[in-house]
């Protein structure tokens, strides 16, 4: 029998307290395109760090072709022919492709004849592989999928033969993502074996011959993928059986409660990210905004929020202007007319992370009744109040003393959701309420902004996971370079359809 | 006739104030570049002048007490490192001890090895770098223009102010043109990029302090062992500081660091020589108000015409690798 290209045996590996790794065993063929699925925090990435030199594990050991090695550094790995992909691209902005493919294996101390070489070798890569990537251009000016490519063209340059890409389509667009897997498949071709950690299942089987899946650090389970479905590999992965689809009643649109009239929204370096935008969002509804990282919708949801100064333009809720140039409620202010807002950037504006659970389950209420009064807290009704809501919203654990940063991902946004929709807003306003969340909750969030909807609330939602948008809104639209670029009712509407507009080509 | 060579001695002046603000620029480009912030030029420029006159003192040889300042100067680079690196600590707290200690250090340790609170005694012609005089210097005086230029512009400097002007383009050659060069600014943008290419990213910050170190001796050893024959209490008077405006006024580049620190050795130049000066209309300047010319206009640029410094991404983080 022919020796797998890699094998691990035994592989652990904690951080602290924490065991990242748990007697992990994994063997992965030569010529294939071999998957790792599991949820967040599942301990993915820090496998394939451990194979990559990255992070050294604990015990275990590591062969390639059959024959053992040690890996101290990534320099170890990349000797032995393994190359990654990371999930936030290892690349210095400033520099063109060149400088960053060449970084660390420039072959000569001072710049000359090798630099002319590396550069030509390059070109050829390029033109094999029909990259069509400027080896001269800057990083900071090249889109994301070039980006990508760039990655994989810097560890195909260092002979890589086994690649391996860690949650690669997050950031692309689904056209981003066809152009992907074609090199993908044409790499496999060639010879070369494929790593694709994903928590998505479609990837999986779109793409690997083979698929193992990991559930809090340990591996599960392995398996051929044409002998398994992804609602197989869903229950796999979280451990129970998964609704995949959101269930979802008939909308019963109300009036017109949230409008936006003529918006236009400057960031902090004083350029304008949204440009002229208007929508409306009806009672009963949940309107998506589509669009790729950093077209304004931040800035927007900041700007509808009361975070941001509205550059012109204004904002109307029942009727009533809320926000212009001049006039702008703060958040606190739009609280008490109906509006919540759960941020985008959790970690950042959702939450004080060393903050305990059960403060953060009430700040922004907590000058409130029954949370305080005449300035001071009742901390008993409060843990009172939190131990009741965290089970209301299956937090995990049930312990309003713990840490906020010592909850998962999932459970963060959870604690979130539940301080903004306890008070049954009649606006909310959503930003990427499932980045970083595992599949178990993200089932619990979808089905909590559902019920939302089916009570009546006018729900905006943004996000860069196309499969959330055309899951939970009933109208779509397509936010580009700070415009609306398209408007869809989102009963016949593809991903591909939108895949084009979130790229900025018209229809 | 006179005015031309008032302005000849201006630009002589300029050159040799310049003089330690370019080192001290090109030694807080390595560092900076490399992700470390460098506060502690100041201390450094303080610790090198003293152990080169105290150095040259003992050993009777200035060249090897600029080699003592080296030393003591990477040493304490290698303890910034120690601290903000390895263990990961508040880089500017590590600057600021630094500079602390070596105000203490150098007062008390004159104190005791000369009796005298941080001042070393003089040293003889043997004992500290001289004026270099170049060849046919005097000769070619009386040729206007050229003669100017070559006999009292650039000749009679102490040796410091042409290295100083020739680790400009070398500082240049190296972070630009060399693979070395590469790496450190590629560990002061995105250290993660330069670990997974499989280089060292601690080991890359260490050999950028290193260098930092080598340099800013030369500022220090330029200040007591040439310009001035001892070295006295808090003799670097600023110019690190000075030297750390000039670098991110020249946005971490050595050529326009260069220009930026020619400026502010100007203004100093200027400062001294308008001193009891009656100008026109106006009148004698006080004093005190020439000599903060040079603070004046650091503040200005500083707040008002860098306009964007773009300071490398990773600076003042340290590298952890491990969540």
């Amino acid at each position: 029998m022919v020796s797998p290209i890699l094998e691990l045996t035994d592989i652990n590996k904690s951080f602290g307290h924490v065991q990242a790794n748990k007697n992990i065993n994994l063997k992965i063929k030569k010529g294939t395109i071999h998957g790792i699925i599991g949820e967040n925090g599942a301990g993915k990435s820090t496998l394939m760090s451990i194979v990559f030199g990255l992070y050294q594990a604990n015990s275990g050991s590591i062969k390639i072709n059959g024959k053992e090695i040690n890996l101290r550094s990534p320099r170890d790995s990349i000797i032995n022919g393994i190359g990654m992909v990371h999930q936030h691209f290892m690349l210095v902005e400033n520099f063109t492709v060149l400088e960053n493919i060449i970084l660390g294996f420039e072959g000569e101390t001072v710049f000359g004849e090798k630099l002319q070489k590396a550069k030509e070798d390059l070109q050829k890569l390029c033109n094999t592989y029909n990259f069509n990537i400027d080896l001269d251009a800057t990083i900071s000016d090249l889109s994301v999928g070039f980006r990508q490519r760039v990655e994989i063209l810097k560890s195909l340059y260092r002979g890589a033969e086994i690649l391996i890409l860690d949650e690669p389509t997050g950031v692309l667009t689904p056209q981003e993502v066809d152009e992907l897997f074609k090199i993908l498949r044409s790499l496999k071709e060639e010879g070369k074996t494929i790593v694709l950690i994903t928590h998505k299942l479609i990837e999986i089987m779109d793409l690997t011959s083979e698929v193992s899946v990991m559930r809090q650090g340990e591996m599960v389970g392995h398996t051929k993928t044409e002998d398994t479905n992804k609602e197989k590999l869903a229950e796999m992965m979280v451990g129970r059986s998964v609704l995949l689809r959101v269930d979802k009643k008939e909308i019963k649109k109300g009036e017109i409660i949230f409008k936006v009239n003529n918006l236009s929204v400057k960031d902090d370096l004083d350029v304008t990210r949204v440009k002229d935008i208007n929508l409306e969002i009806c009672s009963g509804e949940i309107l998506g905004i589509a669009g790729v990282t950093g077209n304004g919708q931040t800035e927007l949801l900041e700007a509808l929020s009361g975070i941001r100064r509205v550059e012109s333009g204004n904002i109307e809720l029942f009727g009533e202007k809320i926000s212009d140039h001049n006039n702008f409620l703060n958040p606190s202010l739009l609280k008490e007319k109906g509006l919540a807002h759960v941020p985008e950037d959790r970690q950042r504006m959702g939450l004080i992370s060393d903050f305990k659970a059960y403060e953060n389950l009430i700040f922004g209420y907590h000058d409130q009744e029954p949370f305080s009064k005449s300035s001071i807290l009742n901390n008993k009704e409060i843990t009172e109040y939190s131990k009741k809501v965290m089970q209301e919203y299956d937090v995990r654990p049930n312990s309003p003393n713990l840490i906020t940063s010592n909850f998962s991902g999932g459970n963060q946004q959870k604690i979130i959701l539940s301080r903004e929709l306890n008070e049954n807003p009649k606006v909310l306003l959503v930003g990427q309420p499932t980045r970083g969340v595992d599949i178990g909750a993200i089932e619990f969030i979808h089905q909590r902004l559902i019920d939302m909807r089916d009570r009546g609330a006018a729900i905006l939602l943004a996000s860069v996971e196309l499969d959330e948008i055309l899951s939970l809104s009933d109208r779509i639209i397509v936010m580009f370079d700070g415009k609306i670029v398209g408007e869809k009712d989102n009963k016949n509407v593809t991903d591909r359809e939108l895949g084009l507009l979130m790229a900025g080509v018209a229809e | 006739m006179e005015f031309l060579s008032d302005i000849a001695s201006l630009i002589n002046s300029t050159l040799r104030i310049s003089t330690p603000l370019v080192f001290a620029a090109m030694a807080g480009i390595f560092a900076e570049r490399s992700g470390v912030i460098d506060f502690s030029l100041e201390g450094k420029m303080l610790m090198a002048a003293f152990v080169a006159a105290v150095g040259s003192y003992y050993l009777g040889n200035p060249w090897l007490g600029l080699l003592l300042a080296i030393l003591a100067c990477v040493c304490l680079s290698m303890l910034h490192g120690f601290a903000s690196v390895t263990h990961k600590g508040d880089q500017v707290v590590s600057c600021v001890a630094i500079n602390i200690l070596i105000i203490g250090l150098t007062t008390a340790l004159a104190a005791a090895w000369f009796g005298q609170a941080g001042l070393t005694p003089t040293l003889n012609e043997d004992q500290r770098f001289l004026e270099i005089h170049l060849p046919f210097a005097d000769a070619l005086r009386d040729i206007p223009i050229i003669g100017t230029i070559y006999s009292d512009i650039l000749s009679g400097h102490y040796v410091f102010v042409y290295l100083a002007y020739l680790s400009v383009p070398l500082v240049f050659w190296i972070v630009f043109k060399t693979s070395f060069g590469l790496r450190l600014r590629a560990v002061g943008e995105n250290p993660s990029a330069v670990d997974t290419a499989g280089i060292n990213v601690f080991s890359m910050r260490y050999k950028a302090l290193a260098v930092n170190g080598v340099l800013i001796a030369f500022a220090g050893a330029h200040l007591s062992t040439a310009v001035n024959a001892n070295f006295f209490r808090e003799m670097s008077a600023g110019r690190g500081y000075l030297a750390l405006a000039a670098m991110i006024f020249g946005k971490w580049h050595p050529k326009t660091a260069l220009i930026a620190c020619l400026l502010f050795g100007f203004t100093d130049a200027l400062q001294i020589r308008l001193q009891g000066v009656e100008l026109p209309a106006i009148g004698e300047i006080p004093v005190q108000l020439i000599q903060a010319i040079p603070y004046i206009l650091t503040v200005v640029l500083l707040a008002g015409f860098v306009g964007k410094a773009i300071a490398p991404n990773a600076i003042g983080q340290p590298y952890i690798k491990e969540r």
